[in-house]
């Protein structure tokens, strides 16, 4: 291999590949081709002979698989990768910028002593220096990061590249790593599932979704009333939930519920990137806010600049 | 017991601002204790209230401007602080994950702490990787976005919940010493009471220097560097609702209808 080549982690999670693991392909393949290089995907854990086959995908040079437990366990991929990518000796480890690659990647650059940068949104090469784009000052900003240095690690934002498709030809190969069992200090004991409940956002038709600006708490009944005069379940951005003024199972995002309704009014919302990945799917996407340049706003198809305590109430009024 | 908390000030744009070279203008920018930090000094606080004999300290990278975000940290009941500055901090464009990790790491060495908090990201640069890298810098294991903790201290395990994507979350129990990345939403941060601001006020607050952790320049040379900033090109189409409020909400209004997603 050479610093022209590109080894990329994918990401499973209870017997399935997400679906950040094709991304990877994608992005991976662009930048192995600026460089001239190829790219090698790395699978570690459960059934990593058919994920083998299931990521065997056009534009995959070779597979490595390492059959090292079941499930995600941070101190055993440290391990994998860092052998792997000694051996392999890529210009660029890619992982997913997904909760578990946050848990493992930072620690994987460290054991590489290469730089990292995280949360990708562009990945180009110039005259041999790495261009990461990514975003500053919540998706306000965008910014160009140069990584001066013969090897790096980059973590790619989920859901910014297409996923690869079509059959590939790659060499599928296991890797033997050598797993230290007193440096696995961690054990994963279970999953839950945390977005139960009475209602399910992801099944409503219109949904009517409230955010930071909504101020106070007592403000929710504002647009409680308006959900219920739209016929329309209600369901809320992150720190809605966090100030514990509505239950979990109304949070739509990354780390709740992705939903896909006929209408999505965004009220008050600005668009966190963790946000926009659970709703952006939306037939309409409606958006009440004062701030015209909020990141909402650029994936709105409707949008209403104005203070949501002014809008909301006529609105009640127009269905009363 | 004692607790280390990484804190950070961070610089937040209003809704309309101008860049300037590498940089949001100074007037467009508010600074304050990141978010995701504010939740890890809950947690530490919270154990200590709960738990005899547990000291919490917290550290900052920052200039003499952070310390009123330190102050903050101190008047929610964290014991004393460390500010990490000098003329070699205050003459570097950009700390990378690497050189945050050492410094810290630096810190950690002299603290010795059983346990670290740091918030998941920090809302300015987002790079959400300065908890693990330290965790790994120290020989620390580490936790990333835990949204519950269970600490058993004395049987030295931290039986914690990682928020994963899609509504699930992983069950995991983590061996200290150890750097737990705190997310939001573990807990109800606390407002700083007036009381508790007077005492911040009489806290140890001590500015340490890179050769005081025994560091010297060379920690942060970044192959990383900030090349360009510049504000996203607008994608979106969307047809902006012009008028009153009572306009706007007809058109919406007329819109739903039109949508056949709502009756009258």
């Amino acid at each position: 291999m050479s610093a022209a080549d590109v080894l990329a982690v994918a990401e499973h999670r209870q017997g399935g590949l997400r679906d950040v693991s094709f991304e990877l392909i994608t992005a991976g393949r662009e930048l192995a081709d600026q460089q001239g290089g190829d790219l090698h995907l790395a699978v570690v854990g459960g059934d990593v002979e058919a994920f083998a086959e299931e990521l065997n995908r056009e534009g995959v040079d070779a597979i490595h698989t390492v059959a090292e437990g079941e499930e995600f366990n941070h101190d055993v991929y440290v391990q994998v990768v860092e052998q792997l990518a000694a051996d392999l000796a890529p210009g660029t480890v890619l992982m997913p910028n997904s909760v578990n690659g946050l848990d493992y990647a930072p620690a994987v650059a460290e054991r590489l002593d290469v730089p990292i940068v995280t949360d990708a949104i562009g990945l180009s090469r110039e005259d041999g220096t790495l261009e990461v784009t990514r975003e500053m000052y919540g998706s306000k900003v965008e910014t160009t990061v140069e990584v001066d240095a013969e090897e790096v690690a980059v973590t790619v934002r989920p859901t910014e590249w297409p996923q690869a498709e079509g059959e590939g030809s790659a060499d599928v190969r296991a890797f033997d790593a050598e797993i230290d069992e007193s440096a696995v200090r961690s054990t994963v004991t279970g999953f839950e599932e945390v977005t139960g409940g009475d209602v399910d956002i992801s099944e409503a038709d219109v949904l009517v979704s409230v955010g930071r600006g909504i101020e106070e708490e007592e403000n929710i009944e504002l647009v409680e009333r308006l959900a219920d005069a739209l016929g329309a379940t209600l369901s809320s951005s992150r720190p809605i939930v966090d100030a514990g003024w509505l239950p979990k199972n109304r949070q739509v995002g990354q780390s709740g519920k992705v939903v896909t309704p006929k209408v999505y009014i965004a009220i008050g919302i600005s668009g966190a990137v963790q946000h926009v990945a659970g709703m952006k799917g939306s037939d309409t996407i409606v958006a009440i806010n004062t701030d015209p340049n909020a990141p909402i706003m650029d994936l709105a198809d409707y949008a209403i600049v104005d203070d949501l305590f002014e809008v909301v109430p006529a609105l009640i009024e127009e269905f009363q | 017991m004692k607790i280390l908390v990484t804190v950070k000030e961070v610089a937040e744009a209003e809704d309309d601002f101008e860049i300037d070279g590498l940089g949001i203008s100074e007037r467009y920018l508010e600074y304050d204790l990141n978010e995701w930090d504010d939740y890890a000094v809950e947690e530490a606080v919270g154990i200590a209230e709960a738990g005899d004999d547990v000291e919490v300290v917290s550290v900052t990278i920052g200039p003499e401007r952070a310390e009123e975000t330190v102050r903050m940290a101190l008047a929610k009941g964290v014991d004393r602080a460390i500010r990490v500055w000098d003329e070699t901090l205050a003459g570097t464009e950009m700390l990378d994950v690497g050189a945050k990790a050492d410094i810290l790491a630096a810190v950690v060495e002299a603290e010795d702490p059983d346990l670290v908090f740091t918030g998941v990201q920090a809302n300015d640069d987002a790079f959400g990787a300065t908890g693990v890298a330290l965790a790994d810098t120290v020989g620390f294991e580490w936790a990333a976005v835990v949204n519950a903790l269970d600490l058993d201290a004395e049987g030295g395990v931290a039986h914690v919940r990682r928020e994963l994507e899609g509504g699930v979350e992983e069950l995991t129990d983590v061996s200290l010493p150890a750097v737990l990345t705190i997310q939001t939403g573990i807990n109800e941060p606390r407002y700083a009471s007036l009381r508790g601001i007077r005492q911040a006020q009489r806290k140890e607050l001590d500015v340490q220097g890179l050769a005081d952790l025994g560091l010297d320049a060379s920690v942060v040379e970044s192959p990383v560097s900030l090349t360009a900033m510049y504000e996203p090109e607008a994608e979106g189409e969307a047809t902006v609702f012009e008028g009153s409020a009572e306009d706007t909400a007809g058109q919406l209004a007329d819109l739903l209808r039109d949508k056949g997603v709502v009756e009258g």
